[in-house]
């Protein structure tokens, strides 16, 4: 066990010199989301009226969600890459811990996002977004940001080690992320979707998480009837728990007798 | 009995329909160099993955310094190093930096983490581009901090596979070089290769892969020998002299040349490859010929394949 953590800890670190040398990596966790609040910011936001409130208080949460879960993408990335160079052979052909391999990374992603979430709440500070209610409640909406991206960078470490190609990677991403973030309440209030659309909306784990912000941060929540819409910071718990609890053990089960073909 | 470093038994491996390994037995002795030959898709890195624990044998036995693969792979991990086909290094991390992590990971403290980083650095003459990014390296310097990064632990065991496929002539000397030293510093080698000249300089013993099987095994000159020496390679300069040499060159050797119908190379096997090119030239001059090319030349890979396949497929 104290290998587990020394080893992920080694592996962590190499994850985090490749910001150094390749800075591009972080653009998923800040560039996008930051030409994203300025788009909606100005370009929906002229548009999209949000009852009782004001768009941008209303869009911030949800940019930092969709952020997060953008995460996952970039991990299943690099997890093809690190299959298909051979990397994780040498790893796998060494006397460490193997689910260090894996929990260094998501460790790695996870200081990754939290730096875009700085740059992204400075963005929003720009364009006029206030968290409303006090030191902690902020601090609580962020560590809930930090735990949702956690658990959707094993969702994306699992799905990496299913596949051959980073066009594959890419492709698979897109189709995640997409539906994910976007048939939700991120960008606009889920009362006026088709019933069913709205039905999968309010039960989606990213609505319950930008909803729980949106609380935290302090601003208006369009009402929604749904259970994790009504209770959103536990329902965001419990769902970050559950995703972590089942694709945590299936990645380093997949991990431990992934073997590619030859 | 000593421990053999390295003894599989009847390995066996099916990926879906193909039988990648078909009961492959081997043993490489302490300090010695065995060259696994064999083409693309013979079974050799399914070996080297089934022996550093990466993959799992569905039949037979493997043990690696006395340890089984499958049961006490961790044990076996503490005493290997491997390097695959690919520069199996971060191309986003220094050479240094590679070396550390593996260091690190092979739970060296920190500070000894760094020395036997800078000492590997120095040893495979990457000192000077030991604080660059890998991604600058040429192909030979990836390949030498690949091997390096197998190296970290001293391991007594290293497995190295077609470790120098895609170098160029220069790079692929350097680097046998280092693999020579490691084996007369006293580790054992595994290495696997396409390369007929590549086992026959380095390895003591070779073992020919096709098919998944073990088709030969010997020493360089062993195999050699039972593929039946050398070849005399003549090219008429055209169609019409063809048949005239063909004649000068079985005068010559007692016997029948073949044909490449696509370059019109004519290749005789002989016993003797000087006395067998002197009489060739004599006998090509008695008659007046003049020939494009001639050469002799030990066999090619593909004519051992051909040899010992055959031999097969007659016993």
């Amino acid at each position: 066990m104290g290998w587990l953590l020394a080893d992920s800890w080694t592996v962590a670190k190499r994850h985090l010199l490749h910001i150094r040398s390749m800075p591009e990596k972080l653009s998923g966790v800040t560039i996008q989301p930051i030409v994203f609040v300025f788009m909606f910011a100005y370009i929906f936001g002229s548009a999209i009226a949000v009852p009782g409130g004001d768009y941008r208080q209303f869009l911030l949460p949800g940019v930092f969600v969709q952020s997060m879960a953008t995460a996952s993408a970039s991990i299943m990335a690099g997890i093809v890459s690190d299959m298909a160079s051979g990397v994780m052979d040498r790893f796998r052909s060494l006397p460490m811990a193997r689910a260090a391999v894996l929990i260094g990374h998501t460790g790695a992603n996870l200081v990754e996002s939290g730096l875009g979430i700085v740059a992204m709440a400075v963005c929003g500070l720009i364009v006029g977004w206030r968290p409303e209610l006090g030191l902690a409640p902020t601090l609580a909406a962020f560590g809930l940001l930090l735990l949702f991206g956690f658990a959707m960078s094993w969702v994306g470490v699992f799905a990496g080690l299913f596949l051959k190609s980073s066009e594959g990677a890419q492709g698979l991403g897109f189709v995640l992320i997409m539906p994910l973030t976007f048939v939700a309440n991120t960008f606009v209030p889920t009362g006026g979707m088709p019933a069913i659309l709205r039905a999968i909306a309010n039960w989606n784990p990213t609505s319950a998480v930008v909803t729980a912000c949106r609380q935290l941060f302090g601003g208006a929540v369009p009402a929604a009837p749904a259970w994790p819409q009504v209770h959103p910071v536990l329902a965001s718990l419990l769902w970050c728990a559950a995703l972590v609890a089942a694709f945590l053990p299936l990645s380093v089960w997949r991990f431990r007798r992934a073997m590619t073909a030859r | 009995m000593a421990t053999a470093a390295i003894r599989a038994e009847g390995l066996a491996k099916r990926f879906g329909k193909t039988r990648a390994l078909d009961g492959v037995d081997l043993v490489v002795e302490p300090g010695t160099i065995l060259g696994l030959l064999g083409p693309n898709g013979a079974g050799k890195t399914t070996i080297v993955r089934i022996l550093t624990t990466l993959l799992r044998p569905d039949a037979g036995t493997a043990r690696v310094d006395g340890f089984d693969v499958v049961r006490q792979g961790h044990e076996v991990r503490r005493r290997i190093g491997l390097a695959g086909q690919q520069a199996a290094v971060d191309e986003y991390l220094t050479g240094r930096a590679n070396l550390v992590m593996m260091a690190r990971l092979y739970h060296m403290p920190a500070a000894s983490a760094r020395a036997r980083a800078d000492a590997l650095l120095e040893q495979l003459g990457l000192a000077a581009a030991g604080d660059r990014l890998v991604r600058t390296y040429s192909g030979g310097m990836r390949r030498r901090l690949d091997l390096a990064a197998s190296l970290v632990a001293a391991p007594p065991i290293i497995f190295l596979d077609e470790p120098t496929t895609g170098l160029d002539p220069r790079s692929r000397l350097d680097l046998w070089a280092m693999i020579e030293g490691l084996a007369r510093a006293g580790t054992t080698v595994l290495l696997t290769t396409q390369y007929l000249d590549e086992a026959d300089r380095l390895a003591g013993r070779i073992a020919v892969i096709d098919h998944g099987r073990v088709v030969a095994s010997g020493t360089p000159d062993d195999l050699k020998r039972g593929v039946g020496g050398e070849r005399i390679d003549v090219r008429a300069p055209d169609a019409d002299t063809l048949p005239a040499v063909r004649r000068a060159v079985a005068a010559a050797l007692g016997t029948e040349p073949t044909l490449d119908p696509e370059t019109g190379r004519l290749t005789a096997q002989v016993a003797d490859g000087v006395a067998g090119l002197r009489a060739v030239v004599r006998e090509l001059d008695r008659a007046g010929l003049a020939v494009n090319d001639l050469a002799l030349r030990r066999p090619t890979l593909d004519e051992v394949f051909l040899a010992l396949t055959e031999r097969e497929v007659a016993s």
